[in-house]
C-alpha cells in the first residue's frame, strides 16, 4: 500500500465518520463540526491522490483545489455558526425542531 | 490573451455585471435598490447580445486569463447555457422589480437582500458558463450559501430553521460532489468536462464518482425522496426569495446533473437512468398529492415544485433511444416552470401582503379584490398543468412523444396523471378565491408593481407555448445533447 492510497483511505474514513455524526447528532454545533470533519476527509483524499505521478513529484493542481476548498469551507462554517446562533435565539434550542436531543 | 480581449468577449459579462453590482450594493447601502435594478437590466442586455453571435458562430469558448485547458479555467457557452442564462435574466428581472416594491416598507431587509440576490445571480450564471467540474463546485457552493442567507433574511423561527436545514443539506450535497471530483481527477488527470468525456471509461473510479456526484446533485435539486428540506425552506422565505429559490436555484443543480450525465455518465449508467426516472415519477405523484392536502398556499406551491422537478427526471430514461426529444422536453419544462413558478410565488406574496395570511380556505373573494393577481395565478397554473397553449404543454408534449414513440406507456400515464393532479390543486386555490370566508380579513394595499410583475411572468410562461421553434433551435446550438457526435461515430 503506497502512502497516497493510505492518505486517501484515511480521508474516506473521515468522510464516513463525519457523515455518521451528521445524521446521529441533533445538536447543530455537532452537525457543523461533522461537516468540517467530512470536508477534511475530502481534502485529505485530494492531497493524498496528488502523489499520482510516476516521477514522485506531487501534482500541484489538487493542492490548489484543497486551498480553494478550505476557503469555501471557512465561509460555509462561518455562515452555519451565525445561523445556528440566530436559530438558538429564535427557538431557544440549538437543534432542528423535529429532532429529539440524543 | 490580454485583458482587452477578455473584456471584448461578452461571455464574462453575465458573471462580472452582477458581481460588481453586488459589491457596490453592499458598500453603498443607500443606493442598493437602484444599483440592483440597474445590474439586472445590464445583465439581461448582455445575455441577449450573445444570442445573435451564438446563432452565427456556434458555441463559444473563452480561456479566462489565457491559460486554457487543462490547467486554466475555461468558460463555455452553447445553446443550452445561453437558454439557461436567458431564463435567469428574465425571471431575475421580474423578481428584482417585485423586490424593489416588496422591500419598500422594510429598507433594512432590502439592503440585506440586494447584495445576496446579486451574488446568487453571479453564482448561477457562472455555473451555466463553467466548463470544468472543480469551478462548478465553487459556483455551486456560492449559489447554495447565498440562497441559504436569502432564505434567512425573512427572519422569524420558521425561516431561520428552514434556512439551517437547507444549509446542512446543501453542504452535504456539495461535499459528496467534491469527493466525486477528487476521484475523477485522480483517475483521469483533468477537471475539464470535454477532456473527461474523452478519457472516461467504465471502471470503479468512474462509477463511484457517478454515484457520489449524482447523489449530491439530486439532494440539491430536491428529487424525491431527498426533497424533505425544500417545502419548509421555500415556503418560509420572503416572497421574492421563494420565487428565486423555486424558479432558479433548483435548476442550477439540475442543469449541472444534466451536463455531467450527457457528457460523462450517460454511457456508463445502465439501469441508473431508469432509477432516476422512477424517482421522478414518484416525485410527480407524491409531490402533487402533498400539494393537494396543504392548507397553506405557499406550502402548496412548494410541493408543486417537488412534483415539477419529478418531470425533469423523466427525461433520463426516456432519452435512451429518443435522445433530443426527451432532453428538449425536460428543458422546455424547466424554462417554462421558472416563469410559472416565479409568478405563483409572487402571487402568494401579494395575497400574504393583502390578507396577512396564506390559508387557502380563507382567501375570501380575493378574485374580486386582486383580479390581476388571481389571473396571474390561473395563467401560471395553465402552464403547470400543461394545458395548451403554454410552455408547460410543449414540454410535456415532447416528453409524451418521447415515451409514445418507444411504446413506453407507463411513463406516458405518469405524465398525464401528474397533469390531472396539478389541475386539481390549482383549481382548489382558484375555487377558494371566489368564495367568501367566514372570517373576512383586513385588507392591506398591494403595490401595483407587485401585481403586474406576477402577471407578466405568468403571461411569459403561456407565451413560451406560442413561440416554440426559436427556443428549441437555441437549445440545439453546439449540440449539447451529443446526438450528432454520437451518430457520426460508426
Amino acid at each position: 500500500m503506497t502512502p497516497a492510497v493510505l492518505y486517501a483511505l484515511t480521508g474516506l474514513g473521515l468522510f464516513v465518520l463525519g457523515l455518521h455524526a451528521l445524521i446521529v447528532h441533533a445538536h447543530l454545533l455537532r452537525k457543523i463540526l461533522a461537516f468540517n470533519v467530512m470536508g477534511s476527509g475530502v481534502f485529505l483524499v485530494l492531497a493524498g491522490l496528488a502523489g499520482r505521478t510516476p516521477s514522485g513529484i506531487p501534482d500541484p493542481v489538487p493542492h490548489a483545489m484543497v486551498i480553494t476548498g478550505i476557503v469555501v469551507a471557512v465561509a460555509a462554517t462561518a455562515l452555519a455558526l451565525s445561523l445556528m446562533l440566530r436559530v438558538t435565539g429564535a427557538t431557544g434550542h440549538a437543534r432542528l425542531p423535529d429532532e429529539t436531543e440524543r | 490573451m490580454d485583458t482587452a480581449v477578455l473584456l471584448q468577449s461578452g461571455l464574462t459579462a453575465p458573471i462580472l455585471v452582477p458581481l460588481i453590482g453586488a459589491l457596490l450594493a453592499f458598500v453603498i447601502r443607500r443606493w442598493a435598490t437602484p444599483i440592483g435594478l440597474l445590474s439586472v437590466v445590464a445583465l439581461l442586455g448582455a445575455v441577449i447580445l450573445q444570442v445573435p453571435s451564438l446563432f452565427a458562430d456556434g458555441p463559444q469558448r473563452l480561456a479566462v486569463g489565457g491559460w486554457g485547458t487543462p490547467l486554466g479555467v475555461d468558460l463555455y457557452a452553447d445553446g443550452l447555457s445561453i437558454a439557461m442564462l436567458l431564463m435567469s435574466g428574465v425571471v431575475g428581472l421580474g423578481i428584482s422589480l417585485y423586490a424593489a416594491a416588496y422591500f419598500r416598507g422594510t429598507p433594512a431587509r432590502g439592503q440585506a437582500f440586494w447584495p445576496l440576490w446579486l451574488f446568487l445571480l453571479t453564482a448561477l450564471n457562472a455555473l451555466f458558463l463553467s466548463a470544468d467540474i472543480f469551478n462548478l463546485y465553487v459556483t455551486l457552493e456560492i449559489l447554495g450559501l447565498s440562497a441559504v442567507a436569502l432564505t434567512a433574511i425573512a427572519g422569524g423561527a420558521d425561516a431561520l430553521v428552514g434556512a439551517m436545514r437547507y444549509l446542512l443539506v446543501s453542504l452535504l450535497g456539495s461535499l459528496a460532489y467534491l469527493l466525486g471530483v477528487a476521484l475523477l481527477y485522480h483517475a483521469y488527470g483533468t477537471v475539464d468536462i470535454a477532456l473527461l468525456a474523452e478519457r472516461i471509461a467504465a471502471e470503479p473510479a468512474a462509477w463511484a464518482a457517478m454515484g457520489l456526484m449524482s447523489a449530491g446533485l439530486m439532494l440539491k435539486t430536491a428529487l424525491f425522496p431527498l426533497h424533505f428540506w425544500l417545502p419548509p425552506a421555500h415556503a418560509s422565505a420572503a416572497a421574492p426569495v421563494s420565487a428565486a429559490l423555486s424558479a432558479l436555484v433548483v435548476k442550477g443543480s439540475f442543469y449541472l446533473l444534466l451536463r455531467l450525465w450527457i457528457a460523462l455518465f450517460g454511457e456508463l449508467a445502465g439501469g441508473v437512468a431508469t432509477l432516476l426516472g422512477l424517482l421522478g415519477a414518484a416525485a410527480i405523484l407524491w409531490g402533487s398529492i402533498q400539494a393537494l392536502v396543504q392548507t397553506r398556499l405557499k406550502l402548496l406551491i412548494a410541493y408543486s415544485t417537488v412534483a415539477q422537478i419529478g418531470y425533469l427526471f423523466l427525461a433520463f430514461p426516456l432519452a435512451v433511444g429518443t435522445g433530443i426529444t426527451a432532453w428538449s422536453g425536460a428543458l422546455y419544462l424547466a424554462l417554462s416552470h421558472a416563469l410559472a413558478k416565479a409568478a405563483m410565488f409572487l402571487v402568494a406574496g401579494n395575497l400574504l401582503r393583502f390578507g396577512g395570511h396564506d390559508r387557502i380556505a380563507e382567501l375570501d373573494r380575493v378574485v374580486q379584490r386582486l383580479p390581476l393577481s388571481m389571473a396571474a395565478f390561473a395563467l401560471a397554473g395553465v402552464s403547470i398543468m400543461g394545458l395548451p397553449p403554454s410552455g408547460g404543454f410543449i414540454g410535456k408534449w415532447l416528453l409524451l412523444e418521447a415515451a409514445l414513440t418507444e411504446g413506453r406507456w407507463a411513463w406516458a400515464i405518469v405524465i398525464v396523471l401528474g397533469g390531472v393532479l396539478a389541475a386539481t390543486y390549482v383549481f382548489k386555490v382558484v375555487g377558494n378565491a371566489f368564495t367568501q370566508s367566514e372570517n373576512p380579513h383586513q385588507a392591506q394595499p398591494v403595490p401595483a408593481t407587485m401585481e403586474w410583475v406576477a402577471f407578466a411572468l405568468a403571461v411569459g410562461a403561456v407565451l413560451m407555448g406560442l413561440i416554440v421553434s426559436q427556443p428549441l433551435a437555441l437549445l440545439e446550438i453546439g449540440d449539447p445533447f451529443g446526438i450528432r457526435a454520437e451518430a457520426a461515430v460508426p
